[in-house]
């Protein structure tokens, strides 16, 4: 039953409810307009609120993914050494403080080769600044040689890695290509830009971001 | 976490899909219950269309103008279709401005208007828990729980399966609070009540929170806030059906508010 003295004026539902459903809800809104009963719920389900958010807080040293590397967003870039095309080797870990750009890409994969000169371009402009773009070729499903035909067509001037075998895929969970990711100064990934092709202006204004940090 | 469906050259995002079927599902919500309120499905469903719409606009042009001597060199940009060249947070605010303009030049009444659309907003939790298991967003805490899932180079808290097992809960919620005799208003608070208690007990296995102060995650804070904001408002909506004063102010003729 509702408190005394409250009547509420409801209005009228398309549904009728039972007897017994229609006392108990007359009492439950009954008891929302009621000040102090009102009062004293709102009180004890906010005090067990507070309780719960002191209790949960987030102790010192428990946010790690700056420190595990996974491929995503807030994390520490996994790491890989690759051969290069040309000789020699591409370790990440080796570019920490420069903003680096690791693209995966394919040489018959169409939007890949949309991009690319944006890439380039924007690694020309922007390589003083501390930019450093490292381009992993899929070559386990790609082949040495239409990588190397695609890195002379183009032109490209960037660090052009092998992964012969899929590992670095794998590590970053390739899951369509072209897969990019902005990586800043400290080794965590900053945004991840899955398919493409990406425009100029997206890779200028993600990097931008990167670049003007210290 | 499967974020991507492959169907032979398509690579479909699965997050994006979720999406859409929420969105989808709860316009289809919002014919069905509208009527119940009663206001009219059609106007809700045209004011949530111009609202995102100019959520997606307003996101992409305050992007633009952080950027925006990069963006007058390629003006075309401007149209792209890639989702991380938006600023979410302007967006929706952007989105709500044009829905209360809108709702106010269209006479919607505020509270009913809130009540048709609260079993479509429960509803779309649910998909965008869905869209954050599919995607390894809303990720967990590292835990030795037996139920812990490997994730992001960790065993975690399946916070994206208790996202969905709580909006599911707060649907169920809403659906039979629906169905009850209650003020313009109530069903609405009485959802942001649910959704925000779910989200203060959530937010304590998440892994990435936002840590405001102290420890204290901003989410939990927020949070708090919004569910003491509920209760009060629930109250004072609840005085006013008593004294007689709901209907005025809501207008049984359809007045706005």
């Amino acid at each position: 039953m509702p408190p005394e003295g409250v009547r509420l004026n409801v209005r009228s539902a398309p549904e009728a409810t039972s007897g017994l459903e229609s006392r108990a809800t007359s009492s439950a809104l009954g008891m929302i307009a009621e000040p102090r009963r009102w009062f004293t719920f709102t009180a004890l389900v906010l005090f067990a609120g507070v309780a719960w958010t002191l209790v949960s807080r987030v102790p010192s040293g428990g946010k790690t993914q700056g420190q595990i590397a996974s491929p995503r967003v807030g994390f520490a870039a996994p790491e890989f050494t690759l051969d290069r095309l040309g000789g020699g080797q591409v370790t990440l870990s080796e570019l920490r403080g420069t903003a680096v750009v690791v693209n995966l890409w394919a040489s018959w994969c169409p939007p890949c080769r949309a991009e690319m000169p944006a890439l380039q371009h924007f690694y020309e402009e922007n390589r003083a600044r501390g930019l450093e773009v490292v381009a992993v070729n899929t070559t386990f499903q790609d082949s040495e040689s239409d990588a190397a035909a695609f890195v002379a067509e183009f032109g490209l001037t960037f660090p052009v890695a092998l992964d012969r075998d899929g590992a670095a895929s794998r590590a970053y969970l390739l899951r369509a290509l072209p897969t990019t990711y902005f990586i800043d100064r400290t080794g965590v990934i900053r945004e991840v830009v899955i398919g493409g092709p990406m425009s100029e202006t997206t890779i200028q204004t993600t990097v931008e971001k990167l670049l003007t940090e210290e | 976490m499967f974020p991507i469906l492959q169907v032979g050259p398509l690579a479909l995002q699965l997050p994006g899909l979720f999406l859409l079927a929420g969105i989808w599902f709860a316009t289809w919500l919002i014919d069905r219950e509208a009527p119940r309120h009663p206001v009219s499905g059609a106007a809700l469903n045209s004011l949530v269309f111009y609202g995102l719409i100019a959520g997606i606009v307003g996101a992409r042009l305050a992007y633009v103008s952080r950027y925006l001597s990069v963006y007058a060199e390629n003006p075309l940009s401007v149209f792209s279709l890639n989702l991380s060249t938006l600023a979410p947070g302007e967006g929706v605010l952007v989105g709500l401005t044009i829905v209360l303009i809108l709702g106010r030049r269209r006479h919607l009444p505020l509270w009913r208007s809130l009540d048709a659309l609260t079993p479509s907003l429960a509803a779309f939790a649910v998909f965008v828990g869905m869209a954050h298991l599919s995607s390894g967003d809303a990720f967990g805490a590292s835990s030795s729980v037996p139920w812990a899932v490997d994730l992001w180079g960790a065993r975690r808290h399946p916070t994206q399966v208790y996202e969905i097992l709580l909006a599911i809960l707060a649907f169920v919620g809403v659906w039979r609070l629906g169905r009850v005799r209650a003020f313009p208003g109530f069903l609405f608070l009485a959802w942001l009540a649910l959704a925000s208690a779910s989200r203060l007990f959530l937010e304590a296995f998440r892994g990435d929170s936002v840590v405001a102060f102290d420890g204290l995650r901003g989410g939990q804070l927020v949070s708090l806030g919004v569910l003491a904001l509920a209760l009060t408002l629930v109250h004072q909506r609840a005085r006013f059906a008593r004294d007689g004063l709901g209907e005025q102010h809501e207008g049984r003729s359809g007045s706005p508010t």
